[in-house]
């Protein structure tokens, strides 16, 4: 900022303690001198108010229309910008915190930025006639992202791409996975923020203008550019948000119009919102002790900002929701954590916001992750407990590892992303099937369903028993040919998706320069370490089709499985993660991003399990694999515990993207009383994480109530469940996926 | 039931095939991650005798059974009671488990250690029936208190006497298993005698040391009579304090299969699950003793 500070923004700061967020953006420091950390119990929580109850009545009346004919509503005919549409209200006399992405509450836009055939596609699923207009726009005028990049994909991406090898690449809809800061502007207000670009400007105006350069000058034209429009946006709802927020309500009213701004301009798979509430607490504790506010209109402001957030739409094919099932948005929001002083970052709004879930009910989005780590407070922990058991809601990420690569001010973008806020951003590229690169090489790179030549010529295995050996240095081979394919496919993607469908309000609320990952992707771990594993130990005969092809396996024998805490195989799953980390490394980046790969699967576990064909250890073809880093159904014998020290043993280093692991556990099987079950959970959390464990994702469940849902889902509107990485309203799921989900481990006791 | 006459469960035909792991929870699955060894029948007996090797038929991290918190349940092989309903069949023989050291078994103590420390949880020797094999118990008892892991033995009360007063100093829980209180129906459930059974239980009493559970298998038809409900409760209730919980435990189906892998006739084909009725009024024959049943 400026070492003068206005009387505006004087009036605003009033109160906080001042240092280095003073003079230029650092909305982490402004945290650490100004939070207060909160050590005790839920007690102090307010229940919903009479209009919280009625806004939420109000909307959740149009949610069974919207579940019956998959959309509510949607404008087909103008392309959505920051301020593309007039102010739009669920009720304007009841709201608190205003502003929808379009004109009216459910209704959906259109950004066909991404690509014009995936609007069209999902306007006529919906019943929609595309207005010609938008379409000429979009295939004659103004080329789409989509189109960009099958201009640049060498022919082996789109062989393996069309194989399943390589999928869900973000090349026809939007990368997601960025978080904008929203925090500054509330912090510093929009005038201040475009001042600091043009700095960042005026320091590239002395370079020479290479391709570099110019390609960040022309970034930061946009990212500026869209600061102005998110200023006006907010004029058009009334509210002038130049300068900072001087209140509780302002700040949480300037932080939603920032993450309103970029779910209009961007349809991105996962539209997290970062870590916001802690620093909102700050601010409301200003009011409350002030006693501006009390604390159940605080609680109120709280609800409201989440009734929000739950409405976040976007528009998408049903395909689409194949991968990325139940309609997700991902609004990922991290709570909790210890700072790097080693005071908790648990804040009494940690509890306003999980209580949201209470005073609303149960709900997948926003998507609550808990930082955990065994320092947390015991009443915070506690009372996370309690919500997952009341609600399922809750996913639970390594407090320790997430800071150990981003610090204290991390955040989760989608499932299990950590970056650091508003300083680091990833491009998103899906991931590859692991087991169908088993397969392939099996097969001397042919496909084992089509029988095309997808990989590479080479040798297929010979002979009626399969040798370790000789297949691992087949997959080796295998695996060179499918990490360089892959990072050419995801720099084409990411190269087009900068050009032609850039974040610019998400970028203008980062840092000028910021640490870009490449984020890789592997499915199918647990196939494929099983598959090895019955290699090495016992005896698989391959059975071949009178092409040739192995189409099949016998298995004889027996041999350790995935998910038992036992090195024998743990290993091979270890070796596998090491492996392909390596293998991804070699290749040169676009925008030199580090490369780094997840272990998660989203729902598309489904999706690849039916495109890959028997596999060798003994899963038929067809059949899901399992979700993330899980272990295989039933194959994991030796307790939830078990299995989750099992895939703790994957290396975090290796794969910084983050490692899902999601459990279902019924009531009884946590304890006898409510008191012990909330003990057990908060031990089960602990011990996990600190045997080095990454993600826990908690349904805690009966199996009874899920096939009740799937008969009578009009009884259970508000049923979440947590899938890999993220929660899902259970009845908006697919039948094939509700099966899956009912089908995989469900323990009983753990 | 199909015959009246029969008492306990009919013995596994020694030529049948040993078989794999079970597919069902609560049952222990397996003993992935542990070093089978191989002794000359000799030091086998050697090895034996002195504790240091065992018969293991599965391990499993267990929360909210078997003791407070997260466990580490060893369910050891050889049972001399035949129950009717045993859901765990396939542990009633040793020469089914797999050879382990106590060594190998108390490295994977250690290796859980924090997990125990961190939910409140500890060792659990289950079974079968843990006395079958004493000297292995001993010996796994003590390497855990030296780990200062918190310890619990599950046992029918049976072999009580294999159970030395040393041993019971290195046992922070007993999950005593009462199957009935009427010697007629013990001996019917199990084959064998209640008094050991009782006596184990009373000196456990006297000791005052050790803090017991009692669990109760409730079966419609076999164990329900109100008779033998009481006469459980009444013998609970004379022990005193050292009972701090009775777990009145619903009859299910799971093992079923188990008995048909292993060759053996299962008699309770037609027997349901308790009613949800039947469990409270059997829970309210203890709770109405001052116990905290449930």
């Amino acid at each position: 900022m400026t070492t003068t500070i206005d009387p505006v923004t004087s009036a605003a700061w009033s109160g906080f303690t001042s240092g280095p967020w003073v003079d230029g953006i650092d909305v982490r420091d402004f945290i650490q001198r100004n939070y207060t950390p909160y050590e005790g119990d839920d007690g102090f929580l307010a229940g919903p108010t009479a209009r919280t109850s009625a806004v939420w009545a109000k909307i959740a009346a149009m949610f069974p229309q919207e579940r019956a004919k998959g959309i509510y509503d949607v404008d087909a005919h103008t392309p959505s910008t920051i301020t593309s549409h007039a102010p739009g209200y669920i009720d304007q006399d009841l709201d608190l915190i205003v502003g929808l992405q379009t004109d009216a509450p459910l209704k959906r836009a259109i950004m066909p930025n991404g690509g014009y055939r995936m609007v069209e596609g999902a306007l006529r699923t919906y019943g929609y006639e595309p207005d010609e207009r938008v379409r000429d726009i979009f295939t004659k005028y103004r080329k789409t992202h989509n189109d960009g990049v099958f201009d640049a994909y060498p022919s082996d991406v789109r062989k393996a791409r069309s194989a399943h090898v390589i999928t869900g690449l973000p090349d026809a809809y939007g990368r997601g996975r960025i978080i904008g800061d929203y925090r500054r502007v509330a912090l510093y207000g929009v005038d201040a923020l475009v001042a600091a670009k043009q700095r960042d400007r005026a320091m590239l105006d002395m370079e020479r203008s290479v391709e570099d350069v110019i390609r960040d000058r022309e970034e930061l034209a946009e990212q500026v550019r869209a600061l102005g429009e998110l200023k006006a946006m907010a004029a058009s709802y009334g509210y002038d948000i130049s300068g900072p927020a001087a209140s509780g309500r302002e700040a949480v009213q300037w932080l939603y119009f920032a993450y309103l701004a970029a779910v209009k301009e961007q349809n991105g798979a996962a539209m997290s919102l970062g870590r916001t509430s802690t620093f909102l607490d700050v601010y409301l504790q200003r009011d409350l002790a002030a006693g501006v506010l009390t604390e159940e209109q605080v609680q109120e402001l709280i609800d409201d900002f989440v009734i929000k957030l739950r409405i976040v739409r976007f528009l998408r094919t049903p395909e689409y929701d194949e991968l990325f099932s139940g309609d997700p948005t991902w609004v990922t929001e991290s709570i909790g954590g210890m700072g790097q002083d080693g005071r908790t970052l648990v804040t009494k709004s940690s509890f306003r916001l999980l209580q949201t879930l209470y005073n609303l009910g149960p709900a997948p989005e926003p998507n609550m992750t808990v930082f955990w780590s065994e320092r947390l407070p015991e009443g915070f922990k506690d009372f996370c407990a309690r919500v997952s058991i009341d609600t399922s809601a809750v996913q639970y990420e390594s407090d320790a590892h997430i800071s150990s690569v981003c610090g204290d001010d991390g955040a989760i973008a989608c499932c299990v992303s950590p970056m650091t806020v508003g300083k680091q951003m990833q491009f998103f590229g899906a991931r590859v099937n692991l087991a169908k690169a088993l397969l392939y090489a099996i097969n001397g790179g042919r496909d084992e369903v089509s029988g095309k030549q997808v990989a590479p010529v080479s040798a297929p295995v010979e002979g009626d028993v399969l040798d370790y050996d000789d297949v691992s240095a087949k997959f080796d081979a295998t695996m060179d040919w499918l990490a360089q394919t892959y990072i050419d496919a995801l720099n084409c993607v990411h190269y087009m998706h900068d050009k032609y469908a850039y974040e610019r309000i998400e970028m203008a609320l980062h840092d000028s320069t910021i640490l870009r990952t490449l984020a890789c992707g592997i499915a199918g771990l647990s196939v494929v370490t099983d598959s090895l594993s019955a290699i090495k130990f016992a005896t698989v005969h391959p059975v071949r089709d009178e092409s040739g092809l192995v189409v099949d396996y016998e298995v004889e024998g027996d041999y350790p499985t995935y998910g038992n805490d036992d090195d024998a195989v743990d290993e091979i799953a270890v070796e596998l993660v090491r492996t392909f980390m390596e293998k991804i490394r070699r290749y040169p980046t676009y925008r030199k991003a580090v490369h780094t790969q997840s272990v998660l699967t989203i729902t598309s576990n489904v999706v690849y399990g039916k495109a890959t064909g028997n596999t060798p250890d003994g899963r038929r073809a067809g059949e899901p694999f399992a979700p993330g880093a899980n272990p295989m159904n039933a194959r994991d014998s030796h307790g939830m515990l078990a299995s989750a020290l099992s895939v703790a043993k994957l290396p975090f280093d290796e794969a910084q993207d983050g490692i899902s692991l999601t459990s279902t556990v019924t009531p009884p099987g946590l304890g006898r009383t409510r008191d012990e079950q909330v003990h057990n959970l908060v031990g089960l959390l602990d011990a996990q994480m600190m045997s080095e464990g990454y993600h826990m994702n908690v349904n805690v469940l009966n199996e009874d109530t899920l096939l009740d849902a799937m008969e009578h889902p009009e009884n259970y509107p508000q049923l979440t469940i947590r899938v890999s990485g993220y929660a899902v309203n259970f009845v908006r799921l697919t039948r094939e996926q509700q099966l899956d989900v009912l089908s995989r481990t469900f323990h009983g006791s753990v | 039931m199909s015959s009246n006459e029969s008492t306990g469960a009919q013995v596994v035909p020694l030529g049948h095939p040993l078989v794999g792991g079970s597919t069902e929870r609560p049952v222990g699955h397996g003993t992935a991650g542990l070093d089978d060894v191989e002794y000359d029948h000799g030091g086998r007996l050697a090895a034996v005798r002195a504790g240091e090797l065992g018969s293991v038929h599965s391990w499993e991290l267990v929360t909210a059974v078997d003791g407070p918190g997260t466990r580490l349940t060893v369910f050891l092989a050889g049972c001399l009671l035949r129950c009717l309903y045993c859901h765990n069949p396939d542990t009633l023989e040793i020469r089914r488990g797999k050879s382990v050291t106590s060594q190998e078994l108390l490295r994977r103590v250690k290796r859980y250690r924090g997990v125990m420390k961190a939910t409140g949880g500890g060792l659990t020797l289950s079974g079968g029936e843990p006395m079958m094999q004493a000297p292995y118990v001993r010996t796994l008892l003590r390497g855990a208190k030296e780990l200062g892991v918190h310890t619990a033995v599950d046992t029918s009360g049976f072999l009580g006497a294999q159970c030395t007063d040393e041993m019971l100093d290195d046992i922070d829980l007993v999950l005593l298993d009462v199957k009935s209180g009427l010697p007629d129906t013990y001996r019917r459930v199990t084959g064998q005698e209640l008094a050991p059974t009782l006596a184990f239980g009373r000196r456990l009493a006297a000791r005052g040391t050790e803090e017991v559970w009692i669990r109760f298998v409730l079966v419609p038809g076999l164990t329900d009579a109100v008779d033998n409900v009481e006469a459980v409760a009444q013998y609970v209730a004379s022990l005193g304090a050292v009972v701090t919980r009775v777990e009145v435990l619903p009859f299910h189906q799971m093992g079923r299969d188990k008995w048909a892998e292993l060759g053996m006739t299962y008699e309770l084909d037609d027997v349901r699950e308790p009613s949800l009725e039947l469990m409270e009024r059997v829970r309210g024959q203890f709770r109405s003793l001052g116990l905290t049943t449930y």
